[in-house]
């Protein structure tokens, strides 16, 4: 790059001014969002940062040892959510994209776009009257049949209204937005790729092995994000279904649960006053940070291996 | 290794379009065929047709035989992954797989179907099918370096040495030099002057120099009108194609009278 002595500029019209002036506005807008909601969360938390037991009923020693398990309860149940959800999401993205007969696949992508339409209310009211019961003997098979396994140790929850389960319900609730976005990237896919692995004996899934997923690599990895990021901010579908007791456990079946950051703010909310309210808008704070930590990992991951991604 | 090709009466149809009409003709082993002939008469996609990449795209099919030492690859019980295996192909636009090296890319191929190679097997395939298509020198240093980060010319090598690195019978050439500076263009044409003592070559291309250079036999496809189906209209050797063609039509459009 060299710098010009006399800078040229081009002639200004007033379609091309107005056009930058009002793209410009909009992307400033999400700045001043963000700037606006972490200004807030950061003041509101100042106070609960420092706070003790004794400004604040709801604590019982201070703010880390409070905040503590409830960022465990919510990376652990958008982690479980998200094992379970991708692997649900690109199989059902590849056969959209490349086993359904054409009007099949169009029908199922409007099916799984319909789904991320559902509100999480209803999602949660499925989960206590319908998953929770019904799972609850599969549950109790697991704790007598293979106890021994860690994660699934006993006493076994009566009502089924474990972390698991809540897991379950976020997980269905961050399928339709994985399947959606991967969907998108592997029809992407450029069919001279596509050809040139089966032009060398690839069967279809070789191919897909060798063209589209390393191709969609990165797509797939921002879809986790999206959906990571959605379970780690559901709010009602755990609150309904989850019957949280605080602890630190790794445990899925027992009645025994971790809560999360945000089914807590919601349930506790109501009830807060004072220096409380405080407290629980510091855990929001928390909330954001963690959910920032995620998206900033898989930027990296990414941009890892740029140079082999196809876009050079 | 290198077979013999016999096509017979081979109609091709996209649905129900008819796109290529009653082909036959037969193309020695260790020779090559060029396909010539204007946009859209159907040599490409007769040519995906010698090893059923044809039949990808959705609703194409195929009637009549295509014969590779005499077995028919379009029998009922013929696996289209086999014959891919067998018929290697090199498309118009170079097409590394972005996501890999080099050599990864050189062994893509090889790879397939769980095959396991041991590292001084594969070091040596690498470096022989880079060498059989003239690009090792350019590369042997940078082997773990993305494919994509060659030019167009040593792209399109890489291709043809991912396709003989499964050492193939027969290599189907798409239009390879038409995305290709003229430099990039000769050492193609140089290297399937080379690849021709081991493989039976077939290669479609635009340009009629190129055909009368590399070619030992020329086929000129050609069609009536729109929507009318393709047609073998002339097939001889490649001198007298372009010297002394039988067809009023061919001799138009090699003088480039048409076309």
């Amino acid at each position: 790059m060299t710098t010009a002595t006399a800078q040229i500029t081009a002639k200004q019209r007033p379609g091309d001014r107005v056009f930058s002036g009002s793209a410009v506005f909009a992307g400033s807008m999400i700045l001043v969002t963000l700037a606006a909601v972490a200004g807030f969360l950061l003041i509101q938390s100042l106070p609960a940062l420092v706070a003790s037991n004794e400004d604040a009923s709801i604590l019982d020693s201070n703010f880390w040892a409070y905040v503590g398990p409830l960022v465990f309860g919510t990376v652990w149940a958008a982690l479980l959510a998200l094992v379970m959800a991708l692997p649900i999401s690109i199989g059902i993205a590849l056969f959209i994209s490349h086993y359904a007969p054409r009007r099949l696949a169009s029908v199922l992508g409007y099916i799984v776009d319909l789904l991320a339409a559902v509100p999480s209310v209803v999602f949660g009211l499925w989960g206590i009257g319908v998953l929770a019961p019904a799972i609850q003997p599969l549950y109790s098979w697991l704790v007598d049949n293979m106890g021994w396994f860690p994660l699934f140790a006993g006493p076994v929850s009566g009502t089924g209204r474990t972390i698991l389960t809540a897991a379950v319900v976020l997980a269905v609730m961050v399928l339709p937005i994985i399947t959606a976005i991967c969907r998108e990237v592997f029809l992407q896919t450029p069919v001279l790729h596509e050809e040139a692995a089966l032009a060398l004996g690839a069967t279809r899934w070789e191919m897909i092995r060798i063209a589209v997923l390393p191709f969609g690599r990165p797509g797939i990895i921002s879809a986790s994000v999206l959906g990571l990021g959605r379970a780690l901010g559901e709010t009602m579908a755990v609150a309904m279904v989850l019957s949280a007791t605080g602890a630190v456990t790794f445990q899925l079946l027992t009645s025994v649960n971790p809560s999360t950051i945000a089914a807590n703010i919601a349930l506790s909310f109501p009830e807060a006053y004072g220096i409380n309210v405080n407290v629980l808008i510091a855990t929001g704070l928390i909330l954001f940070v963690v959910t920032f930590a995620v998206n900033a990992l898989a930027r990296w991951i990414v941009s890892r291996r740029k140079e082999f991604s196809g876009a050079n | 290794m290198s077979k013999r090709i016999e096509v017979r009466d081979l109609n091709v149809y996209y649905s129900k379009f008819l796109a290529v009409e009653g082909v036959s003709l037969e193309i020695e082993p260790r020779s090559v065929t060029a396909f010539i002939g204007p946009s859209g008469c159907g040599k490409s996609t007769f040519l995906r047709t010698l090893n059923r990449m044809h039949e990808v795209i959705p609703g194409a099919r195929v009637e009549g035989e295509v014969l590779i030492d005499g077995n028919n690859l379009y029998d009922a019980d013929v696996d289209p992954v086999l014959v891919r295996r067998q018929v290697g192909m090199v498309f118009q636009r170079p097409n590394p797989f972005p996501t890999m090296s080099i050599k990864e890319n050189v062994l893509a191929g090889v790879k397939l179907n769980n095959k396991r190679i041991s590292k001084s097997d594969a070091d040596a395939l690498v470096e022989k099918s880079l060498q059989g298509a003239n690009l090792w020198n350019e590369v042997k240093d940078r082997l773990d370096r993305p494919g994509s980060s060659l030019s167009g010319g040593q792209q399109q090598r890489l291709c043809i040495a991912r396709a003989i690195a499964v050492s193939p019978e027969v290599i189907l050439m798409d239009e390879p030099c038409s995305a290709l500076d003229p430099i990039s263009t000769l050492a193609i044409e140089d290297l399937i002057e080379e690849l021709k003592q081991d493989y039976t070559i077939v290669i479609v291309t635009h340009n009629m120099q190129q055909a009368s250079r590399v070619s030992d036999r020329t086929a000129f496809f050609n069609i009536a009108g729109t929507g009318k189906p393709g047609k073998l209209i002339e097939y001889d050797d490649t001198t007298t194609i372009f010297s002394n063609p039988s067809v009023k039509a061919t001799e138009d459009y090699v003088s480039g009278r048409f076309g």
